[in-house]
């Protein structure tokens, strides 16, 4: 798979992921007061790096994590101020934090954390650059968790790209003897599917990167029938912080329903592609400035990932980087992606492509996906090529698999980002019924592993 | 959980189970369509009372053991 083509310039390069090896570096200014609540970025280094955030430096940043005893009063407490604080989860989403914290603390067994690092979507960067950079804020998360859930475990599932960086920053913290909670890694499956929760707790108990047909909650039933808490990765990094600085300090960025800063991954036609760290609600123009802006016209953007959402370049510039923001063009984050879409390039062709990926991504389990999936990609690529496509066909299809078909979301999440499609490219669509396509440039502006187009 | 007419007890596929043969919408028509490539859409709502008997029929058949009633 080609990172390179995401990172080319970008700010937070992944080159950094291969680089292993790595000096120990002192801050030189000693322990830092506390940062104000509004300085970004929280998460990530300050500056450039391509190294690794070592314990050492990762403490005099953030200090050290509050003192616990495992109290049931300090849990109780902690999980109060996770839900003031508004934390929703990063992965996609969006579920709040503390809901979970809660439901897997009452089970009142011995209970296990997984940190899901996996991130399979081929573009999508910011948790890899997370691990990489910060690995210790994540596993700071990790045992926070693990000791608001009674867990005396935590599993880290990281992209096998850093997983690597992971595993030396465990060693550093046993060495430190810095947690009473037991660290383990295990490098994730490399597929689209594999980060779903139940795929995930399915890979590490028995090798199988596929989502299982769950009729108990993972909170109730997960990995090896223990309550199970799965939570990615950037949620656990702003829950290590929420434990160190609290609800008011998480609160001083972002929107009031939407609290705290979020890492973004900015790809495709912007100057800088790779991985920034914003402020929830930042105007989208702004967002997309942090990259350098476009680096040629636009005509529109995927939102959210690849089962996020086509947007209007131009109608969504000036609207809030939030959920609630992108609503009225039929938005939300997800997971943080934005690709933007050259004019000269055609939306249709874009969708057709990460479709027939998507559903060669699928786990193959469940007829609705294998089959549905399948052939709405078939009627895109006759419509993208202009071969004459059925829209009454595919908008059947899209009827019939738009919810709750499959036992993952994943028919769920690729139909949606194909219903935006048809919406925001119906000019187009027009265009190709005429025999003509205004895109100029060479299809795969959002890139897709090259075995999925054959 | 209540279904949107308010019948609490449901229908459910197992949507690895199922391979598609369909004799659950033969038998439930009235809740149960088969999709472009055969496999059931359950219509929502929840399961009426009248038709919890059809329904149990229905599971019964299912020679995957796919399908459920969920109460």
């Amino acid at each position: 798979m080609d990172w390179g083509a995401i990172d080319s310039g970008g700010q937070r390069s992944a080159a950094g992921w291969q680089r292993r090896e790595s000096r120990h570096r002192q801050d030189p200014a000693g322990p830092r007061p506390a940062r104000p609540p509004g300085q970004l970025p929280r998460l990530l280094p300050d500056g450039f790096t391509d190294e690794p955030t070592h314990l050492g430096e990762h403490l005099a940043r953030h200090g050290p994590l509050p003192a616990w005893g495992g109290a049931l009063r300090w849990r109780e407490e902690l999980i109060a101020e996770v839900e003031l604080a508004g934390l929703a989860g990063r992965g996609g989403a969006g579920f709040p934090t503390a809901k979970k914290l809660a439901a897997v603390a009452s089970s009142g067994r011995r209970a296990v954390v997984v940190a899901n690092g996996t991130e399979g979507e081929p573009i999508s960067a910011k948790d890899k650059v997370l691990l990489a950079q910060a690995p210790h804020l994540v596993l700071d998360g990790a045992v926070v968790a693990a000791a608001l859930v009674g867990a005396n475990e935590a599993i880290i599932v990281a992209h096998s790209a850093v997983s690597d960086i992971v595993k030396a920053a465990v060693v550093e913290r046993r060495r430190a003897r810095a947690d009473r909670i037991r660290l383990r890694v295990v490098p994730a499956a490399d597929q689209f599917v594999a980060g779903e929760s139940s795929a995930v707790v399915h890979w590490i108990e028995r090798g199988i990167p596929k989502p299982m047909a769950t009729r108990q909650r993972l909170s109730v039933s997960g990995l090896n029938g223990r309550p199970t808490l799965v939570q990615n990765v950037e949620t656990l990094a702003h829950l290590a912080l929420i434990a160190r600085h609290g609800a008011d300090w998480f609160r001083a960025v972002g929107t009031a329903r939407e609290p705290g800063s979020m890492l973004v991954t900015l790809a495709g036609a912007v100057r800088w592609p790779g991985v920034y760290e914003i402020a929830i609600g930042t105007p989208v123009r702004e967002v997309l400035g942090r990259a350098g802006g476009p680096s040629v016209p636009l005509s529109a953007l995927l939102i959210g990932g690849y089962f996020g959402s086509w947007v209007d370049a131009e109608a969504a510039a000036a609207l809030p980087f939030s959920t609630e923001g992108l609503a009225p063009v039929g938005g939300n984050v997800g997971a943080g992606l934005v690709a933007a879409l050259p004019a000269s390039a055609c939306g249709l062709v874009e969708t057709a492509r990460v479709t027939r990926y998507l559903a060669g991504e699928s786990a193959g389990q469940c007829g609705p996906c294998v089959f549905g999936l399948d052939a709405v990609a078939g009627q895109l690529e006759r419509l993208a090529d202009g071969r004459g496509a059925s829209l009454g066909l595919l908008h059947r299809w899209i009827g019939q698999l738009r919810s709750g078909r499959g036992a993952c979301k994943h028919p769920d999440g690729t139909i949606g980002m194909v219903r935006s499609a048809l919406e925001v490219f119906s000019a187009e669509i027009d265009l190709h019924a005429e025999g003509w396509c205004t895109g100029t440039t060479e299809a795969g502006v959002i890139p897709v592993p090259a075995w999925s187009q054959s | 959980m209540k279904g949107r007419t308010g019948h609490r007890a449901r229908l459910a596929v197992d949507m690895i189970a199922c391979d598609g043969r369909g004799l659950c919408a033969e038998v439930l028509p009235e809740l149960i369509t088969l999709d472009d490539w055969g496999f059931p859409i359950i219509a929502r709502g929840g399961l009426p009372p009248e038709l919890q008997g059809q329904a149990g029929e229905a599971v019964r058949l299912c020679p995957k053991l796919a399908l459920r009633i969920e109460r």
